[in-house]
């Protein structure tokens, strides 16, 4: 029982780790970005090419990928979204553009990462050791990406709600028409939210890398989780992120255990559909209109 | 008026006629045209890059170095057409379909996969192409090879690759090197299925109990409950038939639990060089699919020219890669045997010849080879096979597993 509580704990929480970027995109800039896994597995490659090539600590690569995933994502923003952003009459309009956009976006990424590396799969091994906690033998590349997992979690939760700028961020997720008649620059915080999103999902894939297989095509797996996690902890909500993320790999890792290892994928969608029924904002969300 | 009309026409006709004369008997034999279509992209993408791409690259190298096919007492050039299937079947049989109308190559090389391989199979057949599957492992294999008498599945049956595992577990405990308890474990797609479904009888056959058998699905990110469950059974045998990302999660959580059987077996990836990079030391005594002969010349040579011919130095797979490499060479010793681009006789030719190649000498009997590596070994760097036992070169299981070393 506590194994299965601690290995689903840390299923959950990389989970969440994968997702808390997209709730940023998505839930502030309005940008459903579709290319999200693929950047995802872009900064495990960069990991992966760190760590083989130059002997580089993952965890000391984080220092380099995510300040890229920072740059790279804000420069998109302002290139290729921040026209999309212009044009777009209404949100609901940029968030129909960006999902074309973006769908683009994840062809080109993926054929970058297809001519650099080849299409195999990728793995590396780094702090595979194993770690007793609570008696139990957990690997200590999974924990301490948990454990990153959590402190990037408390500080992005206390920075958006404890600063001006995080309440600045908030505002515009709830209503930018509102937030621009308080003097927020609505532009400038979106493409602040998207490339912190993209300083984030930098983060995960770096931290994933070092006990995932990955290869060039294995992106839309991650979007997909991050989007299951984002729609049911509710749109734009860090919170929410976290609680829905450790619900599903709590439930996965349970049913594993107890039940079927193959009911890990019903289970999953079962809980997401339970929500969306009894809550269709998601676990945190405001039903808006 | 009507004369000029004419006049031009028959100009027409005359440089068309003297175009077609002496562009078209030379236009045949310049090039062997020969196309394929793989999975650059999706999930197929992976397997493919590792077992197929390389070797097609390679020999197509190789032979264009030596100055082409030997067609009649001529050397012939290969050209290449390919395009992305996109892991999709509908992409390939698109792809297939436009190699054959609209680039009207001469010979057509297969995807990579059971699946792809199956859904063109029809399309090869009815366009009278030779079909060597390389890499499709299915049971419906000796009643495809009749149906599609122009293909080959060099890779055989999931039968033949369960039954194999459990008479060699039998052997081991006939010696009294292993006990009755297994643990199985298998993804829940057509690989998995297919052989955990031969494996399930054959075990009950042979009187071995199975202690745990439990199916995940495609992409399960976390595999330790599994880990967790059989180690608490404390088994005399693993048994996984998984997918390489699962096979590398596998043996990673076994080994951070220290979960640590007689024999620890794992499908599809086992072979691959990522997984002998990655666990190095601690690669030592697992036991997978597939294998080869790792002490024969021919092999030897075939892992130096394929290190040497991929550009990051990249090793074979132990399984697979070495029969895509054989079937091309088959391909290429029917084509210049018959030494003419004949498609009916180059397939007449593969279903009656013998062919020498890196896997051995190897002559089909109904449209299958006879010999196939079942079950290897990671044995001091090198994927040996150890079953079936009657293959030359089969070298004798470590038993028990060494215990895992810490990194």
């Amino acid at each position: 029982m506590t194994n299965a509580i601690l290995t689903g704990l840390m299923l959950g929480g990389m989970y969440a780790l994968i997702a808390m970027g997209l709730t940023l995109q998505y839930g502030v800039a309005r940008i459903m970005n579709l290319s999200y896994g693929e950047f995802l597995v872009a900064a495990a490659f960069a990991s992966y090419w760190l760590f083989t090539g130059w002997a580089l600590n993952p965890l000391v690569g984080l220092a380099v990928v995510v300040p890229t995933g920072f740059g790279v994502s804000m420069i998109l923003y302002r290139v290729l979204l921040t026209p999309l952003v212009r044009r777009a009459p209404t949100r609901d309009a940029l968030e129909v553009d960006s999902i074309l956009a973006t769908f683009g976006m994840m062809f080109i990424v993926q054929g970058i990462m297809l001519t650099m590396f080849g299409g195999a799969y990728f793995s590396y091994s780094f702090l595979s050791i194993p770690v007793a906690v609570l008696g139990e033998t957990l690997a200590l590349n999974r924990l301490i990406a948990f454990g990153l997992a959590v402190l990037f979690g408390v500080a992005l939760y206390l920075a958006l709600t404890r600063t001006r700028f995080g309440t600045a961020i908030r505002a515009v997720a709830v209503d930018p028409a509102a937030a621009r008649l308080v003097a927020i620059d609505v532009t400038w915080i979106s493409a602040f939210a998207f490339a912190i999103g993209g300083a984030l999902v930098a983060a995960a894939g770096v931290l994933i890398s070092m006990f995932l297989t990955f290869s060039a095509s294995s992106g839309v797996v991650f979007t997909m989780k991050a989007l299951i996690v984002v729609v049911m902890g509710g749109v734009g909500n860090l919170l929410g992120c976290l609680v829905a993320g450790l619900a599903l790999g709590l439930s996965e890792s349970l049913v594993a255990t107890f039940v079927d290892p193959g009911l890990t994928l019903a289970v999953n969608f079962a809980l997401f559909l339970g929500v969306l029924l009894v809550k269709p904002a998601g676990l945190f969300g405001r039903a808006q209109r | 008026m009507v004369s000029s009309v004419t006049r031009l026409a028959a100009g027409l006709v005359a440089i068309a006629g003297v175009a077609s004369f002496s562009v078209g008997p030379a236009l045949a034999q310049t090039s062997v045209k020969i196309g394929y279509a793989l999975s650059r992209t999706g999930p197929n993408a992976g397997g493919a890059a590792v077992t197929t791409l390389p070797n097609y690259e390679m020999w197509v190298k190789e032979v264009n170095a030596a100055g082409g096919l030997k067609i009649g007492d001529k050397r012939v050039p290969i050209e290449i057409v390919q395009y992305d299937d996109r892991s999709s079947a509908e992409e390939a049989a698109k792809a297939l379909d436009r190699l054959i109308t609209q680039d009207k190559v001469d010979f057509i090389l297969p995807p990579w996969g059971t699946g792809l391989n199956l859904a063109v199979g029809p399309i090869l057949n009815k366009a009278g192409y030779p079909h060597l599957a390389a890499t499709a492992v299915t049971d419906r294999a000796p009643e495809l090879a009749k149906r599609w008498p122009n293909s080959f599945w060099l890779l055989g049956t999931s039968a033949g690759a369960a039954n194999t595992l459990v008479e060699l577990l039998v052997k081991l405990r006939g010696e009294g090197k292993i006990g009755d308890t297994v643990a199985m474990v298998s993804v829940a797609d057509g690989f998995g299925i297919d052989l955990s479904g031969a494996a399930r009888p054959a075990l009950a056959k042979a009187n071995f109990k199975l202690a745990y058998d439990k199916t995940y699905p495609v992409g399960t990110q976390d595999l330790s409950p599994l880990v967790n469950e059989a180690k608490a059974l404390n088994p005399d045998v693993f048994i996984a038939f998984s997918y390489p990302p699962d096979t590398l999660g596998l043996t990673e959580q076994a080994r951070i639990a220290g979960f640590n059987p007689k024999i620890f077996y794992t499908g599809v990836g086992t072979a691959f060089p990522l997984f002998k990079g990655k666990f190095g030391a601690n690669a030592e005594g697992v036991m997978g699919i597939g294998g080869w002969n790792g002490d024969s010349p021919a092999i030897k040579d075939y892992l130096a020219r394929h290190k040497a011919a991929s550009a990051n130095g990249a090793e074979p797979d132990r399984w697979a890669s070495s029969v895509t490499y054989a079937s091309l060479q088959m391909l290429q010793q029917a084509i210049e045997r018959v030494g003419k681009i004949d498609r009916a006789a180059v397939i007449k030719d593969l279903q009656t010849g013998t062919f020498d190649t890196v896997i051995g000498k190897v002559k089909f009997e109904n449209n299958l080879p006879t010999k196939y590596w079942w079950v290897g070994q990671w044995q001091g760097g090198e994927f040996y096979g150890v079953g079936p036992a009657t293959n030359e070169g089969a070298r004798a299981p470590i038993i028990p597993k060494p215990a895992w070393k810490a990194q």
